[in-house]
Order: structure tokens, then C-alpha cells, then sequence
């Protein structure tokens, strides 16, 4: 099979399974109004598809503090860390974090994607082991993959089934990277942090926790899983994202091990590629604060959460297995997915759709994300057209 | 090729009955995808529990070049003569 050839299987795969004239994937956007909403088409829309936890996306502070760095800085820096892109806001965002984290350093990437892929290539290498929850990220699937260390997957959440193939690896387990998820983003379920410690202590492991999903989310101060669980300690090295509850885009990594700092030297998604956007550093520092100070966003995030959460429940979708702002509806067929979205589209609601592959045991997945800036009323508008459309997917 | 070759080779034709339809003929060079039509999901939890019975792990990377039930069979066989 030549190489447009194999282009053209995907585009009659796509075709087989979705309809025509539909963008399910890459929906136009063409105003957006708000943090909640904006327009598709010609159709006003509430978003409950974005990743935008705490609703910071037009926070004064971090429009003004994005306006002051264009006017001070430009539009971009041109260039890498490791030559002219490492300004003053960088590495204040970098002390930054790694106060808000209590931890020695810091390290910021340009997207949460390469933070994975920089921190899981920098550490492991050929010869070593990087030991990976099934459900991960495809960040963390392509950090491994480049970093050359041998890859091995344990069952989703399942600690016995992670021991018994450090068990096995027996002296290997202490040059072994573990990868897990604060939150995963498939079914918003938390990682059980405690087990996970306690066996990587036990082993002589490496844990690096990703809390893409959960900074903002979890702890007091919300630093995620870690500080939510007392076990900000145990991990050695916690990334994540500034896309989510930051509201912007980057990714950063931070660690109380001294070595962290040498990864600046060989980790080729740090190094090749050019640092973020004087704008987009600004912003983010001044979310940050916002973050760290936001109890009353995250209070918030969690009624709007666990009001939807028990909603749906109550109208009997099957949903993931804990209540948390990534509610995922679970169908058996691409098909009742396909459905449910496109009527939660067709009442002005924008979900995401997972198909498989992408999606675990070959289920499909609708998956909202619920923000701060969600009301109760919109959480229970949501509710009643989710129960409208029961009858007709599942008649 | 050993018994424990065979054995290996019968209980994963076994495992892949369940995901085939009943009337498959499955033998050593039946190709796991193009044939059996096992997805990368399915292949990977077919794995898992391959793994569980012969309490070895299999590492993504070795599955990368795997196309038959004969190679599947053998990288199975290799691994467990590496943990003897």
C-alpha cells in the first residue's frame, strides 16, 4: 500500500462510521462569547466539551496581563530555551511553579503534550522500563516510544496488576519509570495515588505523576492529586498543563530531585522547539495566582460536577466510575454516541465524542467537562435534555 | 520447537477463538489483524490476559512487529525461556 493510499483507508474508515456533512471532529467555532459559550454555525452553544475547569479563559487578570506582555514583549519569541526564547517571564513562571508546588525547580514546555514527552524521553532510555497505566494519555504512549525504554502496560487503576510486573522485572524494577494520571481523561477517575507510592517505594522505582486533568481541581490549594492524597512527597517528578484549568497554553514539570534541571540539556521537545509566547507566559503566571487562591472556583466545580454526575446517574446513562468535572457517558455502539451528540448539538449543547480506537474496551464515549463558570440552571438544563434524549437513543 | 512451544500455541489460539467468529480456522500463519481482524484495543487486552497465564510481560514494543498467531506464539515462547 503506497503512502496516500494508506490516506485514503483512513478517509473511508471515517466515512463508513460518521455521516455526511457532519464535523464531528474539529468543530467550527465561530464566535466564542464567553469561558461557557460561543456559536457554531448559526446556533448559539453551551460549552461543556472544553477543558476550561475553573473558567478562567477571560479572567481581567489574564487578558490584561496577555495585552501588557504583547504591547512589552511582541506576539512571539522567535525561538527555543536554548537559544533566544528563555525571557524573564519563563523563568519566573518556572520559581513560580515551583513555589506553588514547594518543590526545588521547575521546568515550562511549550505544550502539556511535550511536557510528557520531554520529562518521559529525558528519563528513561534504552535498556530501561517506563511502566504505563492502559488508559494513559497518548502523550505519555509517545513519550515512551521516543524516549527507546522498553514499554509495558498495566491494567487501568490496578495496583496488584502494576506489582506483579515490577515483581517480574525483578533488579530492573529500579531503573523502571512509572507513569500515572491524577485524572484520566477518558472516564475522569483518580489514580490511586497511596498504592501507587506505597509500590514504587517498595520497588525502588521512579513515579511521575501527570496532573493534566486535576491541577485546579484537586488539593486545597489545587495542585492536584498529590496534594489532595498528602502525597506531594512520594511523586518524583509531577507535570501538567496549562490548558486546562490555566486556561492557556503550555505544559510545565517540577520535581525535588537536582537532576531535573539537566533534562534541559538532552530532552529534544524542550530543546527543539520554540518557547511559549510572551502572552501566553503572562497569562498563565497570572492564573496561577488565581488558581492558587480560587477555593471558591473549585467549590463551585465540584457542585456544578457532582450535580450533573448524580443527574445523569439518576436518568441511568452509564458513566464513569466517580463523579468529577470529566463526566464520561459510556455507549456500546459509535453509533448511540453518534446520536447523543449530535441531539445534545441540535439543543445547543457541545460535548466531545470519543470512538474507538481512542476510546477503552472498545466503547464509545460522550464526555463532558463540566467549568466554575457553569450555573446550577445550565447543569440542570443540560440534565433535562440528556433525559429527553434517553428515550429516543435507547428505545 | 518444544512442547512448551505448542502448549503456548494452543492456549492462544484458544484466547483468540473468543474473538473470532466460530467458524475461523485458526492456525500458526493466520495473521492476527488482516484475517482475524483484532484491533490494537483487542490485541492489547488479548495480551493482557496472555500475560496473566504465563506470568510474563509483554512489552509494546516487541508486539510492534507481530502480524501471526506463529510470531505471537514465539515471542510468548522467548520471553518465558528468558525468565527460566
Amino acid at each position: 500500500m503506497s503512502l496516500l493510499d494508506k490516506l485514503d483507508a483512513v478517509a473511508a474508515a471515517r466515512k463508513a462510521l460518521l455521516p455526511e456533512g457532519l464535523e464531528v471532529f474539529g468543530t467550527p467555532i465561530e464566535e466564542v462569547y464567553s469561558a461557557t459559550e460561543a456559536r457554531i454555525g448559526d446556533r448559539r452553544i453551551l460549552f461543556l466539551g472544553t477543558n476550561n475547569y475553573l473558567g478562567l479563559t477571560f479572567a481581567p487578570e489574564c487578558l490584561r496581563a496577555a495585552h501588557e506582555a504583547i504591547d512589552r514583549e511582541g506576539t512571539g519569541t522567535t525561538g527555543s530555551r536554548m537559544a533566544n526564547g528563555s525571557y524573564s517571564g519563563h523563568r519566573a513562571l518556572e520559581r513560580e511553579f515551583a513555589e506553588f508546588y514547594h518543590c526545588q525547580s521547575g521546568i515550562v514546555f511549550t505544550t502539556g503534550y511535550q511536557a510528557n514527552l520531554a520529562m518521559i524521553s529525558g528519563l528513561a532510555g534504552a535498556g530501561d522500563v517506563v511502566l504505563i497505566d492502559g488508559d494513559s494519555h497518548a502523550s505519555v504512549y509517545d513519550g515512551c516510544r521516543l524516549s527507546g525504554a522498553e514499554i509495558i502496560r498495566f491494567r487501568h487503576n490496578d495496583v496488584s496488576d502494576m506489582e506483579k510486573r515490577l515483581k517480574r522485572l525483578g533488579e530492573r524494577s529500579k531503573s523502571t519509570l512509572i507513569v500515572a494520571e491524577g485524572i484520566y481523561s477518558m472516564l475522569g477517575d483518580q489514580a490511586p495515588l497511596a498504592e501507587i507510592v506505597r509500590v514504587k517505594n517498595a520497588y525502588n522505582s521512579i513515579l511521575l505523576l501527570d496532573e493534566a486533568h486535576s491541577l485546579g481541581v484537586l488539593g486545597e490549594t489545587g495542585q492536584g492529586l498529590a496534594e489532595e492524597t498528602g502525597l506531594t512527597d512520594g511523586v518524583d517528578f509531577i507535570t501538567g498543563t496549562f490548558s486546562k484549568s490555566l486556561g492557556s497554553i503550555g505544559g510545565y514539570c517540577v520535581s525535588n530531585h537536582p537532576q531535573l534541571d539537566q533534562l534541559r540539556y538532552i530532552s529534544r521537545p524542550y530543546i527543539f522547539t520554540a518557547s511559549p509566547s510572551p502572552a501566553t507566559i503572562a497569562s498563565t503566571r497570572a492564573a496561577l495566582k488565581l488558581l492558587r487562591d480560587g477555593t471558591e472556583l473549585r467549590r463551585q466545580l465540584w457542585q456544578n460536577s457532582r450535580q450533573l454526575y448524580a443527574r445523569l446517574d439518576g436518568l441511568g446513562y452509564q458513566l464513569g466510575p466517580q463523579p468529577g468535572p470529566v463526566i464520561a457517558n459510556i455507549l456500546d455502539s459509535p453509533q448511540q454516541a453518534l446520536m447523543l451528540w449530535k441531539g445534545l448539538l441540535d439543543h445547543g449543547i457541545y460535548v466531545n465524542l470519543i470512538l474507538p480506537p481512542a476510546a477503552p474496551e472498545g466503547k464509545a464515549l460522550v464526555r463532558c467537562s463540566v467549568s466554575a463558570a457553569h450555573t446550577s440552571e445550565q447543569m440542570d438544563h443540560v440534565g433535562d435534555v440528556f433525559a429527553e434524549l434517553r428515550k429516543s437513543i435507547f428505545q | 520447537m518444544s512442547t512448551d512451544y505448542n502448549n503456548i500455541l494452543s492456549r492462544l489460539c484458544f484466547h483468540l477463538k473468543q474473538l473470532s467468529s466460530p467458524d475461523m480456522v485458526i492456525v500458526p500463519e493466520t495473521d492476527l489483524i488482516n484475517e482475524l481482524a483484532i484491533d490494537s484495543v483487542k490485541l492489547l487486552s488479548l495480551v493482557m490476559e496472555i500475560e496473566d497465564e504465563f506470568d510474563i510481560s509483554v512489552s509494546l514494543n516487541a508486539l510492534a512487529d507481530i502480524q501471526t498467531v506463529h510470531e505471537l506464539a514465539n515471542l510468548i515462547y522467548q520471553i518465558k525461556s528468558q525468565n527460566k
